[in-house]
């Protein structure tokens, strides 16, 4: 009988689900990462007008905040679609885990939503009505309400690829929360929470360095230009190396919990210990590789040992390929993971005995006869949501996405590093350090020999400042990646072992999904063309405007 | 502290979250009547940049409503967005396009033209409120809809291919998802109650906020072209919803019921509901007739508003209190949600009854940071000498 396993939902409305909701989520953290990384820069500018009481850092602070809130519209309007779509398309996931979900997102209404409304209004209307404390207060408190925001809808995220603190009520038919704490402070959330708010920064201050260096290349604007560099490259330093550090922590969780996410986004099809880090291979962009009878990807070269120190802090530590997932291995531990299929059975029979469970309470059946399908339940509980499995194939999440955003975001990291590094010695007089380090530079061609003595960052060939204006794309592109590798490399599932996309749906039809998909494509795409459209106007008058 | 208290105080704050959403939607109503009231360009400019400075709180207030409601009553959640899944888009769809309107219209660069975006919220300012007083008229007056826990179980091992059902839990039990509550003429009075309430308030605010001489006079004269309507068609809802059959719960075995008068009787059973409820329709009806009556007057959207929060809340809990199915199915009375079916765990509400403690703060620094904003008029020369829309 359970064999045949049909679930009568049409495949096209979950495509189409996924694909809004992916729709959504892109465009909503083209915004937010940018919101979150200019609050920092803007505050640090505020607080040297309040200090300083100097007219040119009010001018400065104003400015970027101008266009903070050309930007900021955009990631408040995305950001309610976002919200209420675990209802609209997902209304399974919302019953079955709303009882755990439901509260973080309550609490950032809450705690967050209000404080960011609040204060950017005094921030933006305030200049004259409120005290020049008070104002760089709520400067500071609608970067905070945003970065408390992203802590909330982190944590929910978060639970969502590693599901603690909860139980499953039969009787209710979903899981509850047994223990907030370990919901609201996962070690997970943490580690996202951290790896995402600080590689955030990085897009903000990439943001103003382009910006500031269109400005240095039409020669106008300069003192802006410099000090506003000055402040982003020490946010984007601390950011870029901050992210690398968060980023190896958040490996080891994903090698911890997600191991199939990890041997995707390394398209490790047979593990084992002293595991190399791939440096690159070829992988179909377009094609699921064939990882059942290939024995590692083509072309394969990898830096020696560096994946099993990424996953396990031990150069020698096991790590499992996707093969022996599926198969079942034996973790360092000694203890045995079950193959894919033996969870799957094992799912199966915990969805039966809950079917029968329920069909007995219905029918008034004594609690000595249902005792035994709740502990049937209780036994196989933890593959759940691998009865809802046709074939083990469905366990892999489609790797070759995986595998090339792990790659940009990573090797895009790594730039951002370097760039910021090169841009602080270029910046500031850091004795002796920046010397060497320009004349290093100006011996291999990369600033020109008049440079090499002094700090003067607004002679520099037109060429420096139109790279750090294409940094900014790159910086985007590296933050929508790193949210693909944990998007893309937890499916099938909403949750972490518990459901799979296709049980967690709304009763719809796959034309109406698609309308709404299409429509939202049409406003997201127009809006954000009239966004670019204006800030590129707005940086062009400058901040006198 | 028992879980049956857990549920009435969570129904508390989602109801009065609601409450404060409809008195904030004075936002929508002003959008909604900016072209005859600011009649000139500078006029209409006044009152964007005047609801310009609130728009986040009605904003605000609708995603943690939601986010409360999730939190709280999960299988409304479920049931009302995933199955009224096209009348909860077009409600978001509109406010979505409002969000972006205030920042982009006036600007450079805004290559659609700020007539575009001063129609998206004209748009948001009918649609947005039409929409949401129907959705909370389908509090009363049913969806369509079926809830069947077993799906989830039942559909995966089911092994006959005709046979098989869906595992989705809730099921709209129509093609519509959530339009086919705009052929119910009732759901459409309620809805254009709402919008003319929001408008009435819209003006009620405009006339306070705004210091120009010509938009004041204006809104006496609009005010009564929109009160008057909002009066007719509340009364009406009233009246028809004091007389009409109610969505009964029985206590003790869970069963839901037709009660002829229920909602009657639960105003008369929840006294100090009627009292509120009072007190509010009076508050409301002080506000705009001395508005109206009075030339100098203009602080009439305190009273209205205070009244708006109290009228509303106490009609969302008499849709939910003394054992009452406050989201009714037409489709099998028995699905119907009421406050012990449809909520979370008591761990769940327990934990958020603590997080609640926190509202009056945020509410007091609203309130503060309100007062600080608008301690001065809005004006013309503030347009021209400070941050503006």
């Amino acid at each position: 009988m359970l064999q045949n396993l049909f679930l009568n939902i049409d495949a096209g409305m979950i495509d189409w689900s996924r694909a809004q909701f992916a729709l959504t989520a892109i465009y909503h953290w083209l915004f937010v990462p940018l919101t979150l990384g200019l609050a920092v820069i803007m505050g640090i500018a505020e607080t040297c007008y309040y200090r300083t009481k100097k007219r040119f850092w009010k001018d400065v602070a104003k400015f970027w905040q101008k266009l903070f809130g050309i930007n900021f519209a955009m990631g408040v309007a995305t950001g309610i679609i976002l919200e209420f779509e675990f209802g609209t398309n997902w209304s399974n996931y919302s019953w079955f885990v709303g009882d755990i979900f439901g509260a973080p997102l309550a609490i950032e209404g809450i705690l967050a939503f209000f404080m960011e409304s609040t204060f950017v209004a005094v921030m933006f209307f305030g200049w004259k009505k409120v005290s020049p404390g008070f104002h760089l207060a709520s400067t500071w408190l609608t970067g905070l309400g945003a970065t408390i925001s992203a802590w909330w809808i982190l944590v929910a995220n978060a639970w969502m690829q590693y599901p603690v603190g909860c139980e499953f009520n039969p009787d209710t038919m979903r899981h509850e929360m047994v223990d907030f704490m370990a919901v609201a402070f996962s070690p997970f959330a943490i580690d996202k929470f951290c790896h995402t708010v600080i590689s955030s920064w990085i897009i903000g201050a990439a943001f103003v360095v382009a910006v500031s260096c269109w400005y240095l290349l039409k020669k106008r604007e300069q003192h802006l230009a410099v000090e506003s560099i000055k402040i982003a490259v020490v946010v984007g330093l601390i950011a870029s190396l901050g992210a690398a550090a968060t980023g190896h922590k958040s490996a080891q969780s994903v090698g911890e919990v997600q191991p199939m996410k990890l041997a995707a986004m390394e398209a490790l099809y047979n593990g084992g210990t002293d595991q190399g880090l791939t440096a690159i291979a070829w992988i179909n962009p377009f094609k699921q590789p064939d990882y059942a009878n290939e024995a590692e990807a083509p072309l394969k070269i990898d830096m020696p040992y560096a994946l099993s120190f990424m996953a396990t802090n031990d150069i020698h530590g096991y790590v499992p390929g996707i093969n022996d997932i599926l198969n079942g291995y034996t973790r360092s531990d000694g203890t045995q993971e079950p193959s894919i299929e033996e969870k799957m059975e094992r799912g199966r029979v915990a969805i039966a005995a809950l079917a029968t469970y329920r069909e007995g309470v219905k029918d008034g059946s004594p609690e000595e006869v249902l005792r035994p399908y709740m502990a049937m339940l209780q036994e196989n509980m933890k593959y759940f949501g691998y009865g809802y499995l046709r074939d083990k194939s469905e366990a892999v999440p489609y790797i070759p996405v995986n595998f090339w955003s792990f790659r940009i975001m990573v090797g895009l990291g790594c730039l951002f590093i370097l760039f910021f590094g090169v841009l602080t010695l270029m910046a500031f007089d850091i004795p002796v350090i920046s010397i060497i380090a320009r004349r290093l530079l100006a011996t291999i061609g990369v600033i020109p020999e008049t440079q090499a003595d002094k700090g003067d960052i607004t002679a520099l060939p037109a060429w420096h400042y139109w790279a750090a204006i294409i940094m900014l794309p790159l910086a985007y592109i590296a933050s929508e990646s790193g949210w693909l590798v944990a998007e893309f490399g937890r499916q099938p599932w909403t949750i972490q072992d518990m459901l799979p996309t296709w049980a967690a749906v709304s009763n719809l039809n796959a034309g109406s999904v698609m309308l709404t998909f299409i429509l939202f494509l049409i406003l997201f795409t127009t809006m954000l063309a009239v966004e670019i459209c204006i800030l590129l106007k707005q940086i062009k008058k400058g901040p006198q405007s | 502290m028992t879980y049956e208290f857990l549920q009435h105080y969570w129904c508390f704050i989602v109801s009065l979250l609601g409450a404060i959403l409809v008195f904030l939607l004075f936002v929508q109503g002003a959008n909604s009547v900016a072209r005859s009231l600011g009649y000139t360009d500078e006029g209409q400019r006044l009152i964007y940049n005047s609801t310009g400075r609130k728009w986040e709180f009605t904003f605000t207030t609708l995603v943690t409503f939601g986010g409360a409601f999730f939190a709280s009553f999960p299988l409304f959640y479920s049931t009302s967005f995933g199955g009224a899944y096209w009348l909860w888009m077009l409600i978001l769809f509109t406010f979505v396009l409002q969000a972006v309107s205030y920042e982009f219209q006036n600007k450079i660069g805004n290559f659609l033209g700020p007539r575009t975006f001063q129609f998206f919220l004209t748009l948001n300012g009918i649609l947005g409120p039409l929409l949401l007083g129907g959705a909370v008229a389908t509090f009363f007056e049913g969806s369509n809809f079926i809830i069947e826990k077993g799906n989830l179980v039942n559909a995966p091992i089911s092994s006959d291919f005709q046979s098989a059902v869906s595992p989705v839990i809730s099921q709209w039990a129509n093609a519509s998802h959530g339009l086919d509550a705009l052929l119910n003429p009732w759901v459409l009075v309620l809805g254009f109650a709402v919008m003319f309430l929001a408008r009435t308030l819209g003006i009620l605010y405009v006339m306070n906020n705004v210091a120009d001489e010509d938009i004041r006079s204006r809104g006496s004269k609009r005010l009564v072209g929109s009160a008057i309507p909002f009066l007719i068609l509340f009364v009406a809802y009233l009246v028809h919803l004091l007389l009409k059959d109610g969505y009964a719960v029985d206590p003790v075995t869970a069963k839901i019921y037709m009660e002829p008068y229920k909602y009657l009787h639960n105003f008369l059973d929840m006294w100090y509901l009627l009292i509120i409820l009072l007190i509010g329709v009076v508050l409301v009806l002080f506000g705009i007739g001395k508005t109206v009556l009075s030339k100098n007057y203009v602080k009439g959207i305190w009273p209205a508003g205070i009244g708006t929060v109290l009228t509303v809340l106490s009609l969302l809990l008499c849709s939910a209190w003394n054992n009452t199915a406050y989201y009714p199915s037409t489709a099998d009375l028995q699905s119907s949600l009421t406050l012990q079916n449809s909520c979370s765990s008591e761990f769940t509400l327990r934990t958020m009854f603590y997080v609640s403690f926190l509202v009056p703060f945020v509410l007091a620094y609203i309130i503060y940071c309100w007062r600080k904003i608008d301690a001065k008029k809005l004006t013309k020369e503030e347009l021209q000498n400070d941050h503006a829309y």
